[in-house]
């Protein structure tokens, strides 16, 4: 498994390493036809929605590993999982999505998986659009599934709109792309971002989906964003609460200025191997 | 100032200074913790055996109440002990996050390499 590890990075990262000096990359990415597909499902308490959510990925996803991180959950979202055919890695208490991913990211280094889908467990992300996404990778380190891009009936209002709406602007521009839905928690990353992010996903609020962008863009990833159609969630609601909205444009715009002004050398970018 | 108030200071001093030392002595505490104890111990023992220091200083700094010296100088070190909590908080969690990491993975490699050698029996 070390081995493999090691023979992972050291074939993905001198790539990396040349992407930032010239803090663009232009290199064609490096996914084989034939991928060996790793979906994560991080998991908290959806015992509810999880078993579906396993099923379909794999029904419509044959060949793929479903990891379910089961993030501290205190109901039978472990139990559940197994028995839809999932391989399930339990937190021993509740860590938050970046935590779990960074679980999903070392297990893809491990066992020698080139691309990481991120779905939720709630069963708000369609799995049948799974190879859209990875399909995207041939051009791209970091696929995103973009909720506005105008497929499926997604709407915001109010404060967390114009979080959205100031997020998607600075990160287009530090990306060179266009993107629309930066909080998206449907993602495929390919080698290159795997390598970076078993490393230094960041665990803290926010930080798995607006900082792990940043530390892309500052990492000369380069990211895309595809348009996917949002199911409703099969449990649980949304929250549409003002005060709340507004505490999360707050924090949001917090998270941003600090992962742009943090030094680089948190980031580990020029990384030993 | 009455011998009281004068004996009340020296004694409040050393009783900060004493328990610096003991919890150092059964390692309960880390020096970089314990420095900032024996740091306010030492001034405020100073203070209080030589009460016209304080004066003095307050006067040379252009402080006219000297007590109010005494509250600056108290919240300042109470403030940069809470700041180093906060760092070192940060870091203990991070490192307990990385932990939990481990464990996840290790006991999903440890069910597999179970399950692997009851296949081989």
């Amino acid at each position: 498994m070390r081995q493999r590890t090691a023979k992972i990075i050291a074939r993905y990262m001198p790539q990396m390493a040349r992407c930032q000096l010239s803090r663009r990359c232009y290199d064609p990415p490096m996914v084989a036809a034939s991928h060996n597909v790793l979906v994560v499902v991080p998991a908290l308490n959806e015992e509810e929605s999880v078993g579906a959510v396993v099923t379909t990925i794999l029904s419509e996803n044959p060949g793929a590993t479903v990891l379910v991180v089961d993030d501290g959950s205190t109901d039978a979202t472990r139990n559940v999982a197994l028995a839809a055919g999932a391989r399930v890695a339990s937190l021993p208490f509740n860590l938050g999505v970046g935590g779990a991913m960074r679980v999903g990211f070392h297990y893809a280094l491990d066992h020698g998986h080139d691309v990481v889908v991120q779905v939720d467990a709630d069963g708000q992300h369609d799995p049948a659009e799974i190879p859209t996404l990875v399909e995207n990778l041939r051009e791209a380190d970091l696929v995103l599934g973009a909720r506005f891009a105008g497929v499926g009936g997604y709407k915001v209002r109010g404060p967390r709109r114009w979080a959205m709406v100031v997020l998607a602007s600075v990160l287009s521009r530090s990306l060179h792309t266009r993107l629309t839905d930066t909080t998206s928690g449907f993602r495929a990353s390919g080698p290159r971002a795997i390598a970076l992010f078993a490393r230094h996903y960041p665990a803290e609020y926010l930080g798995d989906t607006i900082e792990s962008l940043v530390i892309a863009a500052r990492s000369g990833l380069r990211v895309v964003q595809t348009p996917v159609a949002m199911r409703s969630r099969t449990t649980g609601t949304p929250s549409h609460n003002a005060i709340k909205s507004a505490i999360y444009l707050g924090r949001a715009v917090l998270a941003l200025i600090f992962a742009y002004v943090r030094p680089s050398s948190t980031y580990g970018t020029k990384v030993v191997t | 100032m009455s011998l009281a108030s004068y004996l009340l200071g020296i004694g409040a001093s050393l009783l900060v200074l004493g328990f610096a030392v003991e919890q150092l002595r059964r390692r309960r505490m880390r020096e970089r913790h314990a420095v900032w104890w024996f740091a306010a111990g030492f001034l405020a023992l100073a203070a209080s055996v030589f009460p016209r220091s304080l004066d003095w200083l307050a006067s040379t700094i252009g402080i006219s109440v000297p007590v109010n010296l005494v509250f600056f100088a108290s919240i300042a070190i109470l403030f940069l002990v809470s700041l180093q909590h906060s760092a070192e908080l940060t870091a203990l969690e991070s490192k307990t996050r990385a932990l939990a990491e481990q464990v996840a993975l290790l006991e999903l490699r440890l069910k597999d390499a179970e399950d692997q050698a009851r296949r081989d029996d």
